[in-house]
């Protein structure tokens, strides 16, 4: 038996800890400075608007941790001294280990910005950060408006936030549109279009310069970049982005870039120690994926793939097929496969687009201009299956073979209107052909 | 439209204070003629219940319903225990003949059940003298000032979506201040109208018009409960069609739900009535209908001619046939958020409280403990009730049929389904009968779980465990606990209201009738990540 002892107890470090609870009886502690339980960190919005309280967002209940025999510690880890296997607290007690996992998540990014540490200037990532934001932005009279910097998924979600509570916000955008490196144009500008509606005043192209105080120390105005207008605020979300959360490694010897850097088995450069989850940094990118993944199921997957290591079936982690989602206000969006945007597509990759006249839908799918191989699916306001569109990707299909059967892999809720007719008839007109839309099949949607 | 949307229930305030105003108008007297009348039609033997009545409430001025009605109880005990002390004496003098003789003077029945129908017959003052106005003050006053609360919606939500900003910081939604006076006053209504019928026999005249434009007879406090049930469908069946109004499953549920109650459960019965047929619900299927099989209602069946043979053949057919093939292929949503009434008030009326339902695990142990001890209850009930109907024994094993029955209407019939079902709405969710209670749900709830084609698809890794789908499930299912496996849920419980899968922002969960191969698929890894799986099942 031996002591494993995870830091950081979010999806990475807690699927990690039950996988190898399950596999092993391995000593398990998970530490962590944010809370004691876990929570689901892309539901603290949810709390905030009030369709959810934060018990809501806790996955499991507080007898769970130790029933399963993990143990839980609240602390700040300030050192760690590999040589020994010894975890330094800040309230300089210690934690021996026998292997060490290193699941400390991401925080926001700062760059630089004078004023960026003012009271009422925050990010969207910890607990703190809500608590915060009920503090200085419980209702439209106390925050009389806010600047949100930075158009991410983070952003949009802070803006909707906000908006729940009739806040003002003002959204800068430093790109000419929003989310644009990685959504082509066509969905990007839907968004646009989409933040506006919903009375959020969007600027694009438009940048920090900085931020003023006022005599208390907190938040009074923002100056943009480019025009050099004062807006006045008083919260301003600072939601540029993330990086890892690593900064108490620096003298550890454990091999750091932006992220600590891992090989496929998760193993950093000191044995017995692992990374999993949004600061872990690949040496070298998967596919096409990036080095360093801040994606809630990536790690998790991490998570699972160490745990299989730590109990004795060494595994290396291997991602399968892109896909992610996330809601822009009151659109979905579902990805499978890799779509870029114009920006930073190939040569030989290209689209096949179709939006919907009125209602907030669209898809784009990617193929190559060559091979007609289907690349991915961008999907907005249509929900799709996960497990076809992974078959069909590990199958090499090509975009004509996608659109015929793509009724089975259409994922809404029963009784709504179904558009793969429409999809297809355009596909047909653009390219001349004459797919025919095959009937949903049980049998096919289920042959695996 | 926030002018508009205040204004409302500032009205729909003004109209429930009319409503509960209401009880405590009119005054309550009989006329000699009317009393001699109740007590023929009655066939009352006692010598003593008319004088007693017609002191206590002939001719009187100012009695109000709560005086009447402890004057007419009154009277009634004092005439039984007139007998019973007779009883006693000829018991002491061993004269049994008298003794027995005594017996037929008894009245037996519930006395508040005989206040209501004097009170009924009594009744002067503003509600059966001015329906149509009272009628207007309270039900019109609620419909309107609820619409209005309800109607700018359309504009004040927005776009359409998902609506549930504020739920949790919400007094009334939240188990807040307004959230308990909502459960007050719900669980008194409910106490009202199974205990005390005679005490809100105001507002049963509220509704005589209608009930006799309908089946041609007077309303009981029953076509009250029937008519109100209804129009808080329908006037909460809007609200859903607002807040839905992006989900076309909700929508047609509604309806749907909408439809069969007010067809089948409230127009269709009453019809039935006014042409001498049996007062049945078409949809009510047993053991949800307890008393099916009780020996009034077969016998009553029986004496309808072919019609009553009709609908004793239909509600077995119902019940062994119908349901489970249904629920075979549908789940067993196709009842209990398609065609139930009690579903039906759960999801219009309770839909503002379904995130109010307990997730834990201790809550789904207490479940199944009594939904299948209920189920158990009234199998054992109507075992005894048909024994009793084929043998003509009134007690099986020492125990009296009847009392068993009188047991199970108490306690399931009115506390659980009425009283704790609804009153408890605000507190403890919206399914809280359909969730710890029916059997009727038990049942098609072993069907579902054991051989449906009915599931809810989790679409592969795409679950965040924001815990939006355990929040809003109203049966208290934790749906996260599943999707974030990459789990389908098959769950004996679930209803197939849809709203885990409207509430998800990942598009992760979706209801479904598919094969039923693979439809439970536990899984030990998730979708997209490439483990060797065969490697992990050699391990095994």
């Amino acid at each position: 038996m031996e002591h494993i002892v995870i830091i950081g107890n979010g999806i990475s470090g807690v699927t990690a800890a039950r996988h190898i609870r399950k596999n092993s009886d391995h000593k398990i502690t998970l530490v962590s400075a944010e809370t004691k339980y876990f929570f689901s960190r892309t539901a603290l919005m949810y709390v905030y608007m009030g369709h959810l309280t934060f018990k809501h967002t806790q996955p499991y209940e507080n007898w769970f941790w130790d029933k399963n025999s993990i143990d839980l510690k609240e602390g700040f880890v300030n050192k760690i001294h590999t040589d020994e296997k010894k975890l330094e607290f800040k309230d300089s007690s210690s934690l021996s280990y026998d292997k060490l996992i290193i699941a400390t998540g991401s925080k926001p990014n700062k760059f630089g910005w004078p004023g960026q540490d003012l009271g009422g200037v925050m990010g969207m990532y910890h607990k703190q950060d809500l608590e915060n934001l009920e503090k200085h932005a419980p209702n439209k009279e106390v925050c009389k408006r806010a600047v949100i910097v930075g158009g991410g998924l983070i952003g949009i979600e802070l803006a909707e936030m906000l908006r729940s509570r009739k806040i003002p916000v003002t959204f800068l955008v430093r790109e000419a549109s929003f989310w644009n490196g990685v959504l082509p144009s066509q969905e990007s500008e839907m968004i646009n279009k989409h933040i506006k509606d919903h009375h959020i005043d969007l600027r694009l192209s438009t940048n920090l310069k900085e931020i003023k105080s006022d005599e208390n120390g907190n938040v009074k105005s923002i100056i943009i970049e480019e025009t050099g207008e004062e807006i006045f605020c008083n919260v301003v979300g600072l939601t540029a982005g993330v990086t890892p959360n690593i900064d108490f490694l620096k003298d550890s010897g454990i091999e750091l870039k932006r992220g600590v850097l891992v090989n496929r088995f998760l193993e950093t450069n000191i044995a017995d120690v692992y990374a999993i989850g949004d600061c872990a940094e690949q040496h070298e990118a998967i596919g096409q994926r990036r080095n360093i993944e801040a994606v809630w199921y990536t790690g998790r997957m991490m998570g699972e793939t160490l745990a299989q290591s730590i109990c004795g079936n060494k595994t290396a982690y291997k991602p399968g097929h892109w896909f992610n989602s996330a809601k822009f206000l009151d659109i979905e969006y579902q990805t499978y496969g890799w779509v870029f945007s114009e920006e930073s597509k190939q040569v030989n990759e290209t689209y096949f687009q179709w939006q919907h006249p009125k209602d907030n839908k669209c898809i784009t799918i990617s193929y190559d201009v060559n091979t007609r191989k289907f690349l991915g699916i961008n999907t907005f306001g249509i929900r799709m299956r996960h497990e076809i569109f992974d078959r069909w990707l590990t199958e090499n299909q090509s975009i004509e073979f996608v659109l015929e059967y793509l009724t089975d892999a259409n994922f809404d809720p029963e009784f709504y209107k179904l558009h793969e007719a429409e999809i297809l008839a355009k596909f047909n007109q653009e390219n001349n052909t004459n797919i025919q839309l095959k009937k949903k099949s049980w049998k096919r949607i289920f042959s695996f | 439209m926030k002018l508009i949307k205040q204004s409302g229930l500032v009205i729909f305030l003004i109209g429930l204070a009319f409503f509960i105003g209401t009880i405590f108008t009119g005054s309550f007297s009989l006329t000699p003629q009317e009393l001699d009348t109740f007590i023929i039609e009655k066939g009352y033997k006692s010598e003593v219940i008319k004088d007693e009545l017609s002191k206590a409430i002939v001719n009187k001025e100012n009695l109000n319903i709560f005086t009447f009605s402890s004057k007419v109880i009154t009277a009634f005990e004092t005439s039984n225990k007139h007998y019973d002390a007779l009883i006693a004496k000829y018991n002491t003098e061993k004269n049994w003949t008298k003794k027995g003789q005594q017996y037929q003077y008894k009245i037996s029945g519930k006395l508040r059940s005989k206040s209501f129908t004097l009170a009924k017959k009594a009744g002067k003052g503003f509600a059966p003298n001015n329906t149509a106005l009272a009628w207007f003050l309270t039900f019109g006053l609620g419909i309107i000032g609820a619409l209005l609360y309800i109607v700018p919606d359309v504009v004040l939500l927005g776009k359409p979506g998902i609506k549930n900003d504020g739920i949790f910081l919400n007094a009334a939604t939240n188990r807040g201040w307004i959230g308990w006076f909502a459960f007050i006053f719900l669980v008194t209504f409910y106490i009202l109208l199974y205990f005390y019928p005679d005490f809100i026999v105001n507002w049963v005249y509220l509704v005589d018009p209608i009930s006799k434009s309908i089946s041609r007879n007077p309303a009981s406090q029953w076509f009250l409960y029937g008519f109100l049930y209804c129009t808080v469908m329908t006037v909460m069946a809007v609200r859903m069609y607002i807040k839905y109004r992006n989900n076309k499953y909700q929508i047609l549920r509604t309806t749907s739900v909408l439809f069969f109650q007010i067809v089948f459960a409230f127009l269709i019965p009453e019809i039935l009535v006014r042409f001498d047929k049996p007062w049945y619900d078409f949809k009510n299927a047993f053991p949800l209908d307890y008393d099916f099989f009780f020996r009034w209602n077969l016998d009553e069946l029986l004496a309808s001619g072919t019609f009553g043979l009709f609908i004793l053949v239909w509600g077995v057919v119902l019940t062994i046939v119908v349901v489970p093939i249904m629920v075979y292929f549908f789940g067993k949503r196709w009842y209990c958020s398609w065609v139930c009434g009690c579903g039906g008030l759960a999801e219009t009326l309770g839909d503002p409280y379904r995130q109010l339902s307990s997730k834990t695990l201790l809550s789904w142990r207490v479940e199944r403990i009594i939904i299948h001890s209920v189920l158990i209850f009234v199998l054992v009930m109507t075992g005894f009730a048909l024994y009793t109907f084929f043998s003509g024994a009134n007690q099986v094993i020492g125990i009296k049929t009847q009392t068993i029955q009188d047991i199970y209407g108490f306690l399931i019939g009115s506390i659980f389904a009425g009283v704790i079902g609804t009153g408890f709405y605000p507190i403890f969710g919206n399914r809280v009968w359909c969730r710890f209670g029916c059997p009727l749900a038990a049942y098609l709830g072993f069907i579902q779980r054991f051989k449906s084609r009915f599931r809810i698809t989790t679409n592969g890794g795409q679950c965040i465990s924001c815990g939006n789908c355990s929040t809003y499930c109203e049966q208290g299912i934790d749906v996260r606990a599943y999707a974030q496996k990459g789990e389908n849920i098959v769950r004996s419980s679930c209803v197939g209201c849809g709203v885990c899968s409207a509430v998800c922002p990942r598009g992760v969960l979706k209801l479904e009738n598919g094969p039923e191969d693979g439809r439970i698929n536990p899984t030990e890894i998730l979708l997209g990540n490439d483990l060797d799986l065969m490697g992990l099942v050699n391990k095994k």
